[in-house]
């Protein structure tokens, strides 16, 4: 049981991750990751909204969606997805300026943004195809989340080592940014063998 | 004013090249030449009809609950796009996998409707959209015919390349992906450059 939840943590985090491995939040990879600590908030709120995704999207997929345990409406199953996390990252932002002030100022603006990304909806959605439990989806999207911060850091990181490197003309902006990332997805390569299927 | 908001789509303001949005379509189904044009063609589909619903309704839908109004409208036609193609391409269909919902979450759809669509009358807002969604197809096609030919030889499934020659693995693989569009937004940038030089 232990052993199952970190695989799927680790698988989460470095072998299959989110950004480098299914190009899931690339946007905000892409967007936010100029500054380190910008980074750094984007990736918590990013955690943070994924891991209370998970939490409610499995009660709605298996109690309402699913075909065998729910109530069969898998016609739905999308439009529910998209109105649980848009409610989800509003009814978060409302609780995070009413009692965590201080976490507000710090992630405040990233939360509107991450109703849009896409890495928050896939991780509902391989969450259904994978048929995890509840347990094991929760941990999936924390892991997934942790695995999303780790990647846009590092990104940050070589970023602001970027500005200082003399880029050729054309190469300046997006496409030095998208062959570091590249290079980065080389990298995370070599995680693989960490676990065998 | 209708061609020109038609044409933009296709160079100019190419949704990928230019505003960098769509990128995890783009990146994670550009494996071969025709899930590249299943994916742009299944976009197109919802950001025209999306489109067009917002544009009939933009004096309707309160400006401060739009982004959900938007959402609900774009997860709809993505529903419908998800059923035809799993009735009528069960292969493609496998093929995108979890990638044919996640249009719902493609910022090229939401951009378009919050930039163009909600604000413009009906026929501009096809042009526009139209435009956009061709303009990120043939992106899709031409990466997924690069990635085709490097990686396993074929375009579209016919075999080009002479048996002798090398598969570059790594084409395929994800890395193969941002190296690919990296160099092709940089060939973008050169065009661009000399154009605005002569």
């Amino acid at each position: 049981m232990a052993a199952e939840l970190i695989t799927i943590f680790v698988s989460a985090v470095l072998v299959n991750n989110f950004v480098l491995y299914y190009f899931l939040g690339i946007c905000p990879f892409l967007g936010v990751s100029s500054k380190l600590d910008s980074s750094v908030g984007i990736g918590m709120a990013t955690t943070f909204v994924m891991t209370m995704t998970a939490l409610v999207t499995w009660p709605v997929y298996y109690y309402f969606i699913s075909p065998e345990t729910g109530l069969n409406l898998p016609f739905l199953e999308y439009i529910a997805f998209i109105i649980v996390i848009a409610s989800l990252v509003q009814f978060v932002e409302m609780f995070l300026r009413k009692f965590f002030p201080h976490l507000y100022r710090a992630l405040g603006i990233y939360l509107p943004l991450i109703t849009t990304n896409c890495a928050i909806l896939g991780m509902a959605l391989f969450m259904v195809l994978r048929q995890y439990n509840y347990i094991q989806s929760v941990v999936f999207g924390f892991g997934a989340g942790c695995g999303f911060t780790l990647v846009i850091i590092i990104m940050a990181g070589i970023r602001e080592q970027l500005k200082f490197s003399p880029v050729p003309g054309v190469f300046k902006g997006a496409p030095i940014t998208l062959i570091t990332a590249g290079l980065l997805a080389l990298a995370f390569m070599g995680f693989a063998g960490i676990i065998t299927p | 004013m209708l061609k020109k908001e038609f044409i933009k789509g296709l160079w100019k303001e190419n949704p990928v090249l230019r505003q960098l949005l769509g990128m995890c379509p783009t990146l994670a189904v550009t494996t071969s030449s025709l899930n590249g044009a299943a994916m742009g063609l299944a976009t197109t589909f919802v950001v025209l009809s999306s489109g067009i619903v917002v544009s009939i309704l933009r004096k309707i839908i309160p400006p401060q609950v739009r982004i959900p109004v938007f959402a609900v409208i774009i997860a709809t036609f993505v529903t419908i796009a998800d059923i035809v193609l799993k009735a009528h391409f069960p292969l493609i269909s496998r093929e995108l996998g979890p990638y044919v919902p996640l249009i719902v979450v493609n910022c090229l759809i939401m951009g378009r409707q919050e930039a163009f669509t909600s604000k413009n009358p009906i026929h501009l807002s096809i042009a526009d959209t139209l435009g956009m969604g061709l303009g990120f197809t043939w992106l899709l096609v031409l990466l997924g015919s690069i990635r085709e030919i490097m990686g396993m030889g074929t375009v579209f499934g016919m075999r080009i390349m002479p048996s002798t020659f090398e598969e570059w693995i790594i084409m395929v693989l994800p890395a193969g992906a941002f190296i690919t569009l990296g160099l092709l937004a940089a060939f973008y940038n050169m065009i661009n450059e000399k154009k605005m030089r002569s």
